[in-house]
């Protein structure tokens, strides 16, 4: 009996609705985040993560409404970011209901936001989102949804961010994202081996298979999916069940 | 019955709202010396740093309320930093004091494991416990957290593994406590919660 490993759906939310996009762009509605939270939440699922992708000031009103309501079907812990560049930024999110915190480009555009929320809410609280794409022998953080380079590399970047207080990691891989064709195994094994705090990996699943790869292989602590829940292709309950009958830690609910 | 939730701005304080509502329950926000004194139950969810929590208690001078109306034996639930602040000190913040009700320190999880302890563990059973009554012996809790109370006294009902093993539920006379967070680990954690509510009724 260990430490269970974490399935992770995340609602990418435009305007109070939930939207998915292939490689980043080409966005489609999937459907209702407080009705697809409620089922996860009875699923099974581990954490729920709420993103805003537009994270435009004039629509951050919807955006708590959303996790407001999101949380108030969740017994499972509640992950929001998308836009968050300050701690009142963050503030706001956890008054909402959220437990933890992400941030992405803004952490990359001024690290001590890491820092500043770290200080104010607990490391266990802020979740450091890194877009990673191949370029070479190593990897570089993308920022701005995935489409510009930071130029700077993946694995130092997380080990900066755990630095200075991020207690989680949210690696996802910009090849992968979307493709369905399984998580990138070579990134998520370098960066969980080389950081202290867990971390979760994101971009490519469709198949149970995939999900027993990135725990043993990938050394990932929890995985994030999206589409392939909301569609229903994967329920995360027969997930769970292969898992453990692949000798993985999970929590099987009841 | 007036039940209590201690706010001194902890994040966690509605999910535990929320979590005791679905269990039909309504309970009081106290933030004076005066709520906690009129308390007939009282819960004290906490999360993130041990200093803010600790700081928190002599700055709302709210440290000698909360011990009183502990000795006067009400029944009290601890969550998470919650729990940490019942002993003498922490690691974390070795230079403030705890509310020094159980012996012993809070220390850090070993490095040999990836920190902070985030997600879901079963526990090990060591004794009998009200709280864990009617919850299944292989359920999982949700935990959060970096530092922990790794010596295992006879106050301790169970432990979990992280590492190290460490205290899960800690019940000592009228104070309960838990390391996990009940308002975030599903049913079993709603459980843990009724227990509690059932105690206190």
């Amino acid at each position: 009996m260990s430490l269970a490993h974490r399935i992770i759906p995340c609602l990418d939310t435009d305007g109070g609705r939930v939207v998915k996009g292939v490689n980043f762009v080409g966005l489609r509605d999937a459907g209702d985040p407080v009705a697809l939270a409620a089922r996860y939440n009875a699923e099974g699922a581990d954490e729920l993560v709420v993103l805003d992708i537009a994270a435009s000031r004039d629509r951050r009103p919807t955006f708590l409404e959303t996790i407001r309501r999101v949380a108030a079907e969740l017994a499972i812990p509640l992950t929001a970011g998308g836009g968050i560049r300050t701690v009142e930024d963050g503030r706001a999110v956890v008054r909402a209901g959220a437990d933890k915190i992400t941030v992405n480009t803004a952490a990359v555009e001024r690290p001590q936001l890491i820092s500043e929320l770290s200080r104010e809410f607990g490391a266990q609280a802020v979740v450091l989102a890194i877009d990673a794409k191949r370029c070479g022998d190593h990897w570089d953080v993308m920022v701005c949804g995935g489409r510009e380079s930071a130029s700077l590399d993946a694995l130092l970047w997380a080990n900066m961010g755990v630095a200075a207080g991020a207690g989680e990691i949210l690696l996802t891989s910009v090849d992968r994202d979307g493709t369905q064709i399984g998580f990138d195994v070579p990134l998520t094994s370098a960066l969980s081996r080389a950081v202290t705090v867990p971390v979760i990996a994101s971009g490519g699943a469709k198949l149970p298979e995939h999900f027993k790869e990135i725990f043993k292989e990938g050394a990932a602590d929890a995985a994030l999916a999206a589409t392939i829940f909301h569609d229903g292709v994967q329920s995360i309950r027969a997930l769970k069940e292969f898992l453990a009958a692949n000798g993985i830690a999970v929590r099987l609910p009841c | 019955m007036n039940l209590t939730l201690i706010d001194y701005g902890a994040g966690n304080v509605p999910s535990v709202e929320r979590a005791l509502q679905r269990l039909g329950a309504t309970a009081q926000r106290a933030n004076s010396a005066e709520c906690i004194s009129n308390a007939e139950a009282l819960l004290l969810p906490g999360v993130g740093h041990y200093a803010a929590l600790a700081r928190a208690l002599d700055q709302q001078n709210l440290r000698s309320p909360l011990l009183e109306a502990i000795h006067r034996g009400i029944p009290f639930l601890g969550i998470c930093l919650g729990l940490q602040v019942l002993f003498q000190s922490s690691e974390e913040a070795p230079e403030l004091q705890g509310l020094n009700l159980l012996r012993g320190r809070v220390s850090t999880l070993p490095s040999t494991v990836k920190l902070p302890h985030m997600g879901w563990n079963p526990l090990k059973l060591k004794q009998e416990s009200r709280l864990l009554n009617g919850v299944s012996p292989g359920a999982y809790f949700y935990f959060a957290h970096s530092f922990a109370a790794l010596d295992l006294d006879d106050s301790v009902c169970a432990s979990c593994r992280h590492g190290a093993d460490f205290a899960a539920v800690i019940e000592h006379k009228n104070i309960c406590a838990v390391q996990f967070h009940p308002e975030k680990s599903g049913d079993a954690g709603a459980r843990v919660l009724e227990n509690f509510l059932r105690m206190a009724a």
